[in-house]
């Protein structure tokens, strides 16, 4: 019979390898040695100095979005395509090249592998880029990616020689299609885009990690700080987001405060994390306690 | 000619190119971040000064937007 002490254990943590980057190398650390060197981020055959990717939609002004890009330290932001407005002034991507960052073009937006392909098309003439993070979504309820219609998308895109970065589902079948495809990583969401929930599925994405080749970037659903450390703890290579910097009371201090917390989970990760155990155990130890009776 | 631009009825010059309808919707047709499709195909940049539209075209002139 298995004790009290077994039962009340959550077990996939308990017995989870991805809780520990075991000094050994053992599974986990394996993992984490492939990576080119300490700290440096490989994505798409290019190195990077930050794991934080920034979005720049929903920001109150041009203003408040340098201001989050440069707090974040992110080198990775993305943008996306509209028709053009002539009423409105000033650009995003005027700020993005004024700081030297990287524009991602998105397909956000498109239903079907069809338009997403063409989107990709306009923004690799529009940014001189075949970097694309790929978004084809179900419905405008969920946001949550069309699976049928993303793995056409990528599939087209990488036989076009498009550096293919999807967003996908928390599922890690749907993640290692997208990898067989050679996409240059998989990005599963936390939770619902822009819904600040956080990590619902944290069992889930630690099999993705677990699986992936490829890097595995955490995008979509990060509400707070800890959300962004959870990712990287569990094994994330990065993590983008948008809203919860973009929408916060202070954009600025939310993005300094996510790049810490980027840069905490990695540390952390590496650094090994004990395992998490029940019950008490003592950090003084017992010998030479004074004994006054 | 009669095109419909980002979704609106435009009247361009007979014999009017890509590049010409870049102006029209108000961007400069030197700056980055453009793309232009015409019925669904993307012409180059370098195409838009001798690409020239034809009547009832569809023209899709698009630039970058903030976005996740």
């Amino acid at each position: 019979m298995r004790s009290r002490a077994d039962s009340d254990r959550d077990p996939v943590r308990a017995e989870s390898p991805s809780h520990g980057v075991r000094p050994d190398g053992g599974p986990d650390g394996g993992r984490a040695a492939e990576r080119p060197g300490e700290g440096a981020f490989a994505l798409g055959e290019r190195s990077w100095g930050s794991r934080l990717i920034l979005g720049t939609g929903g920001f109150r002004s041009l203003d408040a979005l340098e201001r989050a890009l440069l707090a974040s330290g992110a080198e990775i932001v993305t943008v996306a395509l509209r028709r053009v407005d002539p009423t409105t002034s000033g650009s995003a991507l005027e700020v993005i090249d004024r700081l030297g960052l990287f524009a991602l073009p998105n397909t956000a937006g498109c239903y079907t592998a069809r338009d997403a392909v063409r989107t990709a098309h306009l923004a690799r003439e529009a940014f001189e880029t075949d970097w694309i993070k790929l978004e084809v979504i179900g419905d405008d309820r969920t946001l949550f990616p069309d699976a049928v219609e993303l793995i056409e998308a990528a599939e087209t895109l990488v036989d076009e020689g498009f550096t293919v970065l999807p967003y996908t589902n928390d599922d890690p079948i749907l993640a290692r299609r997208l990898e067989d495809a050679g996409c240059a990583a998989v990005m599963p969401l936390g939770s619902p885009i822009g819904s600040g929930m956080g990590i619902r599925n944290r069992y889930n994405l630690q099999i993705i990690v677990e699986r992936s080749a490829v890097p595995v970037i955490l995008d979509a659903g990060i509400g707070t700080a800890s959300d962004a450390s959870l990712a990287m703890e569990l094994g994330c290579d990065g993590v983008l987001l948008s809203s919860s910097v973009a929408r916060a009371k202070d954009p600025a201090g939310m993005a300094a405060a996510m790049r810490q917390a980027v840069e905490a989970g990695y540390a952390a990760r590496r650094a090994g994390r004990i395992s998490p155990r029940l019950h008490a155990r003592a950090s003084t130890p017992d010998e030479g306690l004074p004994q006054f009776d | 000619m009669i095109v419909e631009l980002n979704g609106k009825r435009a009247k361009l010059p007979e014999r009017a190119t890509v590049a010409d309808a870049v102006r029209e919707v108000g961007v400069a047709v030197e700056g980055r971040g453009v793309a232009v499709a015409v019925d669904g195909e993307v012409i180059r940049r370098l195409d838009w000064g001798r690409t020239r539209l034809e009547n009832a075209q569809s023209v899709e002139v698009v630039h970058a937007v903030q976005g996740g």
